[in-house]
């Protein structure tokens, strides 16, 4: 599933343990399956919840919830088809939506801020980054009743785009934290190097920062894409049919007056798998992204 | 500064472009298309009302050109959305389910479109009609909504653990019999009784409300003083929590219809007051172990005759619908007696939504398939009366509820108090005395 | 979201001309006027999305706190002064949100920086099949909080079909009544659960981005592997942890989802964003709710300001 691109140093320190076949070797060797059983453990213990969703999605009703639980249960498909007859298909569309799209947005702002705040000198680079950090602190809530009223003004409720605008809000920050720290990696003299060559400020952005930051902007779009798909609160009161994602479809399979986990389970695993899948891939990215803003 | 200009003009290029692209995106969306007619319907996510879209297709094949759009939501996530939306008319739907407590007050803010002329039609016979039902959904003689569901609640017992017990249950039970049987019934393993305690109006104090009213208490007295901190109400909540501490479940905070359903249903329950409309989960042998070992019993009583309560969720179309006429075809499409006859044929007949027509007692398939508590529901639903459901006269209408805007509110909040009381965390007086002036400055403008 | 310090910041960059770019940290002596003004148009566009998308509506917000409008009374709509804040303050119900969202938020913080700290150090020596059991641990993050809340709720802590105390019982323990006897740890519980994926993933990378020279060179030295750890690996983690606190508390401050799903705000569990929604939407209070609104700004900028200030090096020092 993934190369695991992050080990060269520990791969490299490991090799002087190994070859002193001596007591203390033998010693630090069984430790170090100890250690390796407790990393297993704890990894299990973690991951199950995520296991039992799945493992629950594949049971009949009846199996769901019970006491003691059931793990050879008689297992069948029926959830997900009672998913897809429910019309799942339109809510993962608007999700889609909104994420990619938003984060497009996101990150045609973002990173010409971000180059401004690293490359780039400005006065005072810290109150503007403190702005943009600052508004992400807000409570959303805080001001949903006036959005709410500004988007039923402009007949823009349960629209699927001013979702997405939304959103944009909600991750510039985020993103041009963590795209700043990326470009802050580009050497200073490449950037001088490109301009002594006469390339203008948009050759100069596109032919060599750009490459060089790529990953970063993965990372960024990444972060910003996952916020986006997984956002509840928004989406469940700015929308109704029309533009309805999946997080408050989510919520709709609890059912009021019946049984329900093993479908709900089903929903939640098929909601879950863009992000799950998308995480797993770019967990390299993902762990440089998020730990560049640390280091500079 | 060119380079400024140019930058500074596709960011605000960006912005624009994208809210006009929303924007014409809103003008499209939902509208009608084609000569076809797409309707929204705001529901909640009870089965009846997913059995209603399951068959949404025979409709639209009666109406070419009406298309219907379900939105299932949770109970309070429906009252939420619907609530704001019809409030700040929003216009984002055009049928929406609401509840019995919201139609009253609704309908005074002048929200619905009044139905009484569309359901005049004979061949729609609005008179069969459970009376108290109907009567809940009529503001100054007029009919605001229909119900596609109605219920009662009562008491639910496993016959199973009754007979090893060696234990009867009365027809008519008092909360003392109940309460006694319940704390012998309970194991470590089994609880005597479930009931609700999870937070908000529409759960813990659905059934608590009934409690009270049978004790003697209320709300408010007739002139509209609240009375939540005199004893009767005192005395009937902590009887109710002393009754869930000492013999209900072990988790009451987060238990509420659904969790209950599943403790019952899984046999860790002895008994279980609630919906009348949960048997028809109850007894179903597909999802639930305890189907035909559950016997019914009238919700249990003090100081009144009955405490059922009475619930409706209807079908209502708000005031700010463009396409008032579509939805008219459909409400009533789905609130006919051919509707109940649809659902029989095509579902089965124990899905046949209850509690709303009275006629659907007398259809031979159904007395067959609900023979274990329709009968039962059927005499509840015309006894209870939500114009005085208590000891004392009261100034409103309605059982388990206060037909008044603020009363979700006050509801909500005492609700989150006695989950404090539940857990042993806090006295009950204190939480009563908030909710007393919670109370009166509700009340207060009642007057 | 601040008023202050954002207008401030955004006015000085809006109103050229520039002061003369001072030498120091944020602005190397090399670099010319003209190149300000270039990096401020480069600025504009994401600044303007933001003021528009977040600023605005909060200015509208303070305009609603001094209505009187409940939405289920609309004929009674009227301007009110400062009546909404009087009953605000009057009720307490803002400090004991406030203290809600400040235990949970700083709770899960602690646990998943601990735990973060933990997984990392596990999690970057050599073993077999570590590449699955790094994608397994980073999964918790990934999944969609309104799921993870459900699945929790009713699939871990039921009380009685639950995992968790069916893992209890058989670890001889008694079951608890999660919702009811311990509320907060139950959110609290679910969301480390969460985040302590995202934590790792950042501390992991800042033990790998240690200077190999420098811990074999103190290994040389003969110190024992807690010395190093705990005299250069953890000093140079100080930033890693700097940056997941930074940027976990930013999310975790708006926990809205568990809360709604879980608890219903009972036990002191009412955070101030589940404050926010019920007051505007289950009470129906517009004016009310605006009133809170504006007083948690208020309150989150003077704390944010404090926190990013004197905490975090990014802002206490110049940066590049």
């Amino acid at each position: 599933m993934t190369t695991d691109a992050l080990a060269p140093r520990a791969t490299a320190s490991a090799r002087p343990l190994g070859r002193r076949l001596t007591a203390a070797g033998t010693r630090r060797r069984i430790r170090g399956g100890a250690i390796t059983l407790l990393t297993w453990g704890v990894v299990v213990v973690f991951f199950f919840p995520v296991l039992w969703m799945v493992l629950t999605a594949f049971k009949p009703e009846r199996q769901a919830a019970t006491d003691p639980p059931t793990f050879l249960a008689d297992w069948t498909l029926d959830s997900f088809g009672k998913v897809f007859a429910r019309d799942m298909a339109p809510y993962l569309i608007n999700s889609l939506t909104a994420s990619v799209g938003s984060t497009i947005i996101v990150l045609l702002l973002a990173i010409p801020a971000a180059y401004a705040l690293s490359i780039r000198p400005i006065v005072k680079v810290r109150d503007a980054l403190f702005f943009f950090i600052s508004t992400r602190f807000m409570p959303v809530a805080a001001s949903i009743i006036p959005v709410y009223l500004i988007l039923q003004t402009l007949g823009l409720l349960d629209n699927i785009n001013a979702l997405m605008i939304l959103y944009v809000g909600v991750n510039l920050p985020i993103a041009i934290w963590m795209m700043r720290s990326f470009l802050s990696e580009v050497p200073v003299e490449i950037v001088e190097a490109a301009q002594i060559d006469g390339a203008k400020l948009r050759t100069e952005l596109f032919r060599v920062v750009i490459p060089i930051v790529l990953p970063g902007i993965a990372a960024a779009g990444l972060i910003c894409f996952i916020f986006a798909w997984n956002e509840y609160f928004l989406a469940s009161i700015l929308t109704s049919t029309a533009a309805r994602t999946t997080p408050p479809f989510l919520a709709s399979f609890v059912d009021g007056r019946g049984f329900f986990l093993a479908v709900l389970s089903a929903a939640s695993t098929i909601a879950v798998l863009p992000v799950v899948i998308a995480g797993w891939v770019a967990q390299k990215q993902l762990v440089r992204g998020l730990a560049m803003g640390a280091i500079k | 500064m060119h380079v400024k200009r140019s930058i500074l003009g596709v960011g605000v290029t960006l912005v624009a472009g994208a809210l006009v692209l929303s924007g014409c995106a809103g003008a499209g969306a939902g509208n009608t298309s084609g000569g076809k007619t797409t309707l929204t319907l705001a529901t909640v996510n009870n089965p009846q009302m997913k059995d209603m879209e399951e068959l949404k297709g025979e409709f639209e094949k009666k109406y070419p050109d009406i298309s219907v759009k379900f939105i299932q939501m949770e109970e309070n996530d429906l009252r939420d959305a619907v609530t704001k939306d019809v409030a700040t008319k929003g216009g984002q739907y055009d049928i929406v389910t609401v509840g019995a407590y919201e139609v009253p007050i609704w309908a005074k803010n002048g929200w619905l479109s009044d139905l009484t002329q569309a359901t005049s039609s004979k061949s729609y016979d609005v008179n069969d009609l459970f009376p108290p039902v109907r009567a809940g959904l009529t503001s100054g003689g007029k009919l605001y909504a229909v119900p596609f569901y109605g219920e009662s609640s009562f008491l639910m017992y496993n016959k199973d653990i009754f007979a090893k017990a060696g234990l009867t249950m009365p027809e008519r039970p008092t909360w003392d019999q109940v309460a006694t049987m319940a704390r012998q019934l309970k194991t470590p393993t089994q609880d005597g009784i479930c009931l609700r305690g999870k937070p908000g109006w529409g759960e813990l104090f659905a059934p608590l409300t009934t409690v009270v009213k049978t004790f003697g208490g209320n709300w408010y007295d007739s002139k509209w003083n609240a009375t939540v901190d005199d004893a009767k109400f005192s005395a009937a909540s902590q009887f109710y929590v002393n009754l869930v501490r000492d013999a209900g479940e072990a988790d009451p905070v987060s238990f509420g219809f659904t969790e209950c359903l599943n403790n019952f249903s899984q046999g860790k329950s002895a008994m279980w007051v609630d919906a009348t409309s949960a048997a028809g989960s109850v007894e179903d042998p597909k999802a639930s172990p305890v189907a035909g070992k559950v016997g019914y019993a009238r919700s249990p009583v003090k100081e009144t005759k009955e405490s059922g309560w009475l619930w409706s969720w209807n079908l209502a179309i708000p005031a700010t619908s463009k396409k008032k006429d579509a939805a008219e075809t459909f409400v009533k499409w789905a609130t006919s007696k051919d509707y109940q006859k649809l659902v029989g044929q095509k579902l089965g007949w124990s899905r046949v939504p209850p509690g709303a027509r009275t006629s659907t007692y007398s259809i031979p398939q159904y007395q067959k398939a609900a023979s274990a508590f329709a009968p039962i529901t059927k005499q509840i639903m015309e006894s209870v009366d939500p114009k005085n459901p208590g000891v004392e006269p009261q100034p409103y209408t309605g059982i388990q509820f206060v037909s008044i805007p603020e009363f979700q509110d006050i509801g909500n909040q005492v609700s989150q108090d006695m989950a404090e009381v539940f857990a042993g965390r806090s006295q009950l007086a204190p939480v009563l005395a908030k909710g007393q002036k919670l109370a009166q400055a509700a009340g207060d403008k009642q007057k | 979201m601040s008023t202050t310090t954002p207008s401030t910041a955004a006015t000085r960059i809006a109103d050229g001309p520039p002061p003369q770019p001072l030498p120091g940290p944020a602005a190397p002596p090399r670099r010319g006027l003209r190149r300000l003004g270039v990096s401020r148009a480069l600025l504009w566009p994401a600044l303007i999305v933001s003021i528009v998308l977040t600023q605005v509506p909060f200015v509208i917000t303070i305009y609603y706190s001094l209505q009187s409008w409940n939405l289920l009374r609309p004929a009674d709509q009227r301007f009110a002064w400062f009546e909404n804040y009087a009953r605000v303050f009057s009720n307490g119900s803002f400090l004991s949100s406030l203290l809600a969202t400040v235990v949970i938020t700083g709770s899960t913080v602690v646990l998943s920086t601990v735990l973060g700290l933990l997984f990392a150090v596990l999690l970057d020596r050599p073993f077999r099949g570590r590449a699955l059991a790094r994608t397994m641990i980073i999964t918790p993050f990934l999944i969609m909080p309104a799921a993870a809340a459900l699945i929790w709720k009713w699939s871990m802590f039921e009380a009685s079909t639950g995992m968790v105390n069916w893992g209890l019982g058989l670890l001889g323990l008694p079951s608890v009544a999660w919702n009811t006897d311990v509320p907060v740890a139950t959110v609290i519980l679910v969301l480390t659960w969460q985040y302590t994926p995202f934590f790792t993933l950042i501390l992991l990378a800042g033990l790998q981005s240690q200077s190999r020279d420098i811990l074999e060179a103190s290994s040389v030295d003969g110190a024992g592997a807690w010395r190093t750890f705990t005299s250069i690996t953890l000093p140079h983690m100080r930033q890693y942890v700097e940056i997941a606190v930074l940027l976990g508390s930013i999310q975790l401050v708006q926990v809205f989802d568990p809360v709604a799903i879980m608890t219903r705000g009972s036990g002191g569990t009412k955070t101030l964003a589940y404050l926010l929604y019920e007051r505007a939407f289950v009470g129906l209070e517009v004016g009310e709710a605006a009133a809170y609104g504006v007083i948690t700004v208020l309150v989150t900028i003077v704390i944010a300001t404090v926190a990013l200030r004197t905490l975090f090096k990014v802002f206490t020092e110049g940066t590049r």
